[in-house]
């Protein structure tokens, strides 16, 4: 690594950040501070592991069962640990429930606060400067360029995730779903209707 | 701070991008980045909000022009200077110097992974709400040079208690080194009118956790 890296003036061009983090890898390496096993399963843990697909089973089983929707309301860590996923870390989850009057979705205006440990790491759109500028101003506006136009008479609830607290929503299950299994309900839960930026059943 | 990161209602940034199939991590750089952060952690020399705080100082034009990642890269170059883990000579060389202190016990796998377990639970009946569900609060008009999670949308803005979130970390003293100071957490709900004026949906509503720090009675 040359000075260059290291003024922190933010005025020069930024190298190669590969190189940057490989060399900063090794040295914190060498000193003890990090191991690169330790690195490997950090990641390999969003990698293939925790992801939507876990909130998919979640909104499933809400679907499939109104008592353990209720449980997810009232307690949502207890009702996402019946599933048998790991205890929730520094995560304090709530459930917000979408119906043909109310929609919610959920925003960090502040930086990328998102319920990782149940949904995986966020999308870049949901970290990016247009959505969190935009989502507490002009939420219906933000639906729309997501390809969801919801009528006036709908409330727009939308919640900005300022502190430890995480948000998931429990879109609405779409019609025509009444004979799928819990497995086949769980395909049709994307990422983006778990934020609320879409209905079920739709791409991503 | 009133950063750039306080971003919420500001316009001018564009379109959403939103990518198909995106991938966890565009680079390999990004997955280690991500992973040396979280590691880190396991040495409990910072809070997650001092952590935040980290980023937000990035100057304004540097924050809007870094990705993602870039921002926790260049957070995390300061951070391990500033907190002693390495020496600059060691950051500019990118090897330890001879005799240099390692870090004691040395990061495991375990270590790594435990991470963020055994917070205190939100759940302590010593420690008394100074609000309640259903009452009407002003956030305070507050402007600190340091961490707030107060976003400026709220400052001033009157809302309604709506969930009792119970005991958390003050974000603004934990990140300051001032200590937890934990107290209880709210969701307060303000309409959009409340926020952004006449022109705002008469339905729609933002909702905001806020600390018993940031509110008074309206």
């Amino acid at each position: 690594m040359n000075a260059q890296n290291h003024d922190h003036d933010h005025q020069t061009v930024p190298s190669d950040p590969t190189l940057r983090v490989k060399a900063l890898e090794s040295l914190l390496t060498e000193k003890g501070y990090v191991d690169p096993a330790a690195l490997d399963a950090l990641i390999d843990r969003f990698e293939t592991k925790v992801g939507p697909r876990n909130g998919a089973k979640v909104v499933a089983r809400a679907w499939a069962d109104p008592a353990f929707k209720q449980r997810l309301l009232a307690d949502a860590p207890a009702a996402i640990a019946e599933l048998g996923f790991a205890p929730f870390e520094h995560e304090q989850i709530v459930a917000l429930e979408n119906t043909p009057a109310v929609h919610n979705m959920v925003v960090c205006t502040l930086c990328s606060c998102y319920p990782w440990a149940l949904l995986g790491l966020p999308p870049v759109w949901y970290k990016s400067t247009p959505y969190r500028s935009r989502a507490v101003i002009d939420p219906r506006g933000v639906l729309r360029e997501f390809g969801l136009e919801l009528d006036e008479q709908v409330e727009v609830r939308v919640w900005d995730s300022t502190a430890e607290v995480r948000y998931v929503v429990i879109p609405e299950r779409p019609a025509g779903t009444d004979s799928l299994s819990e497995d086949e309900l769980a395909e049709l839960v994307t990422r983006d209707s778990m934020v609320g930026v879409a209905k079920a059943g739709g791409q991503a | 701070m009133n950063g750039v990161h306080d971003m919420g209602g500001m316009h001018g940034m564009g379109p959403i991008q939103h990518e198909k199939n995106e991938p966890v991590f565009h680079h390999e750089w990004e997955g280690r980045v991500y992973a040396m952060n979280t590691a880190l952690m396991a040495f409990h020399k910072w809070t997650l909000d001092a952590w935040r705080h980290h980023i937000e100082v990035i100057p304004p034009a540097d924050y809007l022009r870094m990705s993602y990642y870039e921002k926790w890269l260049d957070a995390m170059e300061r951070r391990v200077a500033q907190y002693g883990f390495v020496t600059p000579e060691e950051l500019q060389n990118g090897k330890a110097s001879p005799g240099s202190a390692k870090a004691t016990p040395a990061l495991t796998v375990a270590m790594a992974r435990a991470h963020g377990r055994n917070l205190p639970s939100s759940n302590d009946p010593s420690i008394k709400p100074l609000f309640h569900i259903g009452q009407r609060v002003r956030a305070r008009n507050i402007n600190p040079a340091g961490h707030t999670r107060l976003p400026r949308y709220a400052r001033g803005k009157t809302g309604e208690i709506i969930r009792d979130h119970g005991v958390h970390d003050f974000a603004d003293t934990s990140a300051a080194g001032l200590g937890p100071r934990r107290q209880h957490l709210y969701s307060v709900r303000f309409t959009a009118r409340e926020l952004w004026g006449e022109a705002a949906s008469p339905r729609d509503t933002i909702h905001v956790d806020l600390w018993d720090d940031y509110l008074e009675l309206a």
